[in-house]
Order: structure tokens, then C-alpha cells, then sequence
């Protein structure tokens, strides 16, 4: 399945990474997620839905 | 019709709740009533005579809180006021009671210092920490208070670090702190402390402009040079981050220490645990359960916003209860339990939506450090006194407990 992460809501919680470290990283200078793969199967795509469940900017889909 | 009962029936309903003293853990019994009752966000009467609307629901929380329509400056003639506080705060929590974009720039010159890698990176200093804190607890007597032995330094310490404070500094910045945060102190001894910090910070910013280090002043420092940055918004960037990280970190370990004594099954099944992610699950746990964020945050709606099946009008005021939703049971099964094996990753004790507290990263670390340190290194800990003299704290903004005598 396909992840979007809409960078400009994200508010740099950091909640993404705890959920899906596979999936998703921090920039170093202000925290704003970035993805390592927008491509998931098998067990990241749950661990992408926690991310998307406890993001609090709402930044993240799965497609 | 008895007069007496109509009284406190009234009372009861004027937030901020209150609670039941006997159940010192529960939110205000009046709260979990309206969320059990339909009325999930229902209109609640303030002390000054307005009545802005109360969310008590999970669901209805997140989706106020995420919601673009709302305002957090608490200078908007709507802004639920509940007491003198939330005016008086407004002064020194920078971007807390300031909406985007001005937020989120703001926000964002703070929060690199925050990933979860930076945090990481932190956990054996921070273990350090409170590893001695417990060596000089324990060199000396009994009865002890973990508050201001242990509680209270611990994130005072912590925070030093990651703001750049020198070593033998320490202890002029705690002792501000420490009359800020105490509840004897006078208004006007917090007033001094907070302007010699605010004054102390000032000149530690001008030191690191002029030799910057690895740490968030010198951060900041280096904004202020490149014109980004206002001297006095970077001054109280730095008094946010020791207040956020200081009062809500304390009590946590203060209040969950008490909540896990008073469970000791749960205690045990953590201290005989060598899985990580029983620690983490238990942390998440106590966030949830505790809710110490007990006095509601705060919002103005800036159009009619529809939340649950309610739509609240423009320029309304909202309090969230963070307390009611983290109990919720549509939510979280049997959720008046403490249930360390639960890992309720979805609970809002941080917030939701942009405002979401940015130190959460390092609150969840420290918190993992502390309660399997606290209780492995002492294994007989106990309350030094009855629970029901515990003095838990129903009158401040922040729950928690003001002394917490123990022996071990």
C-alpha cells in the first residue's frame, strides 16, 4: 500500500517514528517526519495505521 | 426540596470539577457523568458566570482538538478563563497561547531538540541522573520526600542539559525554579524568581551568542545572530521548556509512584520484567491513567465547528477534558483500571492536534528510566504515612501530589 505523509501538517511529535521506524525518520534541524519508503506491505502496513492513529497533526494516509 | 443538596449538586457542576477525594486517581465524578450521559460536550458554568462548552469524549476531543477552526490565544474575548492562572501563565508560555503561523515557526526552532533519536541519544545521561539522585536519597534519612529529593530535581537537571545550563550553574537555576513551581511561595517571591530567571537565561543566551555549545540555547543563540529571532521570544522559548517539562514531568513521577504502590501486582509484574516494551506499555500506561493535565485545555472556536453531534458557535469557548476522554470506554475497555500491560498508545494525556506537547519524546524517556529504577534500587519502598494524608493537589492546574513521604 502507498503512505503519504503530508509534510506541511506534520508538527514534528515524532509519533510516526516511535510507531514505524521502517517507515518513517525525522529531519535533524526541526523534526518534520520524512519517509524512507512510501511503499509498505505485510506488518508495516499496521504499524503505518498506528502511526496514522496517533498522529496528531492527522499527516498520515494509507492508500 | 433540601437546599443543602441543591447547593452541592450546583457546585458540582462549576469547573473546574472536582474530585472525589476518596478515589484520589479518578477524574471529578461529575465529568464521567456527562460522558456516560450523552452529553459529551455540553455547555459547563465557569466561575465568572459564562458557560462554555466541556468535551468529555474521546472521539469529540481529538476531533476538536485537530480541528483548524480553533484559536489558543488566550487574549480572544471567548477564551474560557477558569481561573486567575490561565491569564497569568499567558505571560511567560511563549507559543503555547499563540496559533499558526506564528506557532508552528516558533514551534519548529524547538522541536529538533526533541526527535526521538536527539532523545535516545539522552537516556544513559538521564540514567545517570537519576541514578544518583537515588544514591544521595538513600545516604540519607527516613522518612524521606521523593518530591523534593528526587521528583522535583529530576527534570530540573534534565532540563539543564538540554538547554545548556554550565554544571555550577545548577543550582542558582533550581533554586529559581524550585520558588516558582513551590505552593507556599508568594506571589511576589515567584514574580522575583521568574524575572531573576528570565534575567538569568538572558545572560546565559548572550554567553552562548558568544561561545555556543551542543545545546538548545546555543540553538537559539545562533537564530538571534541570524535574525530569526527575537532576544526576549528565545528568553521565553527557554522559561516554557523548564516550566512544560518541569511541574508535568515531576508529578507524574511523584503521582505514579503512589498509583503503583497502591497496585502492587502491577508493581511487581514491572519490577520483575526485563522487557522493554512491558516499560513502555506500563509508561503509556500511567500517562493514560493519570491524566495529570486535569484543569482542561483550552480553545476558542473561530467558526461553527460541528464536533460529535453538536455544533458549537463561532467564538466559543471549549475546554477539553484530557482526564475524561483518557477514561472513556468506548475507547478503553474497563478504563477506570490501571492496566501496565494495556499500551494505550492512542491516549491524549500529550494532547492532540498542532499544539501536542513537543516534549513528549523526552517526558516518555525519563519516565521509562525512572519507575522500573526507582523501584528495582528500592525494593522495600513504601508510603511513609497513610494515603489518606497523601495531600494530592485538586487545587492546581497540574494534578499531582505536594509531598510524598516514603521509606524503603
Amino acid at each position: 500500500m502507498k503512505v503519504i505523509l503530508e509534510q506541511e501538517k506534520c508538527v514534528a511529535s515524532g509519533q510516526c517514528v516511535v510507531a514505524a521506524m521502517d517507515v518513517f525518520d525525522q529531519r535533524e534541524d526541526d523534526g518534520i517526519a520524512f519517509l524512507l519508503v512510501d511503499e509498505v506491505e505485510g506488518e508495516d502496513v499496521e504499524q503505518v495505521r498506528q502511526a496514522a492513529g496517533v498522529c496528531p497533526a492527522l499527516a498520515i494516509h494509507l492508500r | 426540596m433540601n437546599p443543602a443538596k441543591s447547593e452541592a449538586e450546583t457546585h458540582s457542576q462549576v469547573f473546574p470539577l472536582t474530585r472525589d477525594q476518596r478515589c484520589p486517581f479518578d477524574p471529578p465524578p461529575a465529568g464521567i457523568a456527562r460522558q456516560g450521559s450523552g452529553e459529551r460536550v455540553a455547555r459547563i458554568q465557569l466561575a465568572d458566570g459564562r458557560s462554555p462548552w466541556l468535551i468529555t469524549g474521546y472521539e469529540e476531543a481529538k476531533s476538536l482538538l485537530s480541528s483548524p477552526n480553533t484559536s489558543s490565544d488566550s487574549s480572544h474575548p471567548g477564551y474560557p478563563v477558569a481561573h486567575i492562572a490561565d491569564r497569568q501563565e499567558g505571560a511567560g508560555l511563549s507559543f503555547i497561547l499563540m496559533d499558526d503561523p506564528e506557532h508552528a515557526r516558533l514551534r519548529r526552532m524547538a522541536t529538533g531538540t526533541f526527535t526521538i533519536r536527539r532523545i535516545e541519544a539522552l537516556r544513559p545521561k538521564v540514567q545517570a541522573i537519576v541514578d544518583g539522585l537515588i544514591d544521595e536519597l538513600v545516604a540519607g534519612p527516613q522518612p524521606a520526600d521523593l518530591v523534593e529529593r528526587f521528583a522535583l530535581p529530576l527534570p530540573s537537571l534534565v532540563i539543564c542539559e538540554i538547554l545548556g545550563v554550565p554544571y555550577d550553574e545548577h543550582e542558582l537555576f533550581q533554586t529559581h525554579s524550585r520558588t516558582i513551581v513551590r505552593r507556599g511561595a508568594t506571589p511576589e517571591d515567584q514574580a522575583a524568581a521568574f524575572n531573576a530567571l528570565g534575567q538569568y537565561l538572558a545572560g546565559l543566551l548572550e554567553r552562548k551568542i558568544e561561545d555556543p555549545g551542543e545545546d538548545l540555547l546555543s540553538d537559539l543563540g545562533a537564530r538571534v545572530v541570524a535574525g530569526e529571532l527575537e532576544r526576549g521570544d528565545a528568553v521565553q522559548m527557554g522559561i516554557l521548556l523548564l516550566f512544560a517539562g518541569h511541574e508535568t514531568t515531576a508529578n507524574m513521577i511523584a503521582l505514579g509512584t503512589v498509583a503503583l504502590l497502591q497496585h502492587p501486582d502491577q508493581l511487581e509484574k514491572l519490577r520483575m520484567s526485563e522487557d522493554p516494551a512491558l516499560v513502555g506499555s506500563a509508561v503509556e500506561e500511567l500517562l493514560r491513567y493519570l491524566s495529570i493535565i486535569h484543569d482542561g485545555l483550552k480553545r476558542t472556536v473561530t467558526a461553527d465547528t460541528v464536533v460529535g453531534d453538536v455544533t458549537i458557535p463561532a467564538g466559543e469557548g471549549v475546554i477539553v477534558g484530557l482526564e475524561f476522554a483518557n477514561r472513556d470506554p468506548e475507547v478503553f475497555p474497563e478504563a477506570s483500571e490501571l492496566d501496565l500491560e494495556r499500551n494505550p498508545r492512542n491516549h491524549v494525556a500529550f494532547g492532540f492536534g498542532v499544539h501536542q506537547c513537543l516534549g513528549q519524546p523526552l517526558a516518555r524517556m525519563e519516565l521509562q528510566v525512572v519507575y522500573p529504577t526507582l523501584i528495582r534500587r528500592l525494593p522495600e519502598l513504601r508510603l511513609a504515612v497513610p494515603l489518606e494524608q497523601i495531600r494530592f493537589k485538586h487545587d492546581a492546574v497540574i494534578y499531582g501530589v505536594y509531598e510524598l513521604p516514603i521509606e524503603w
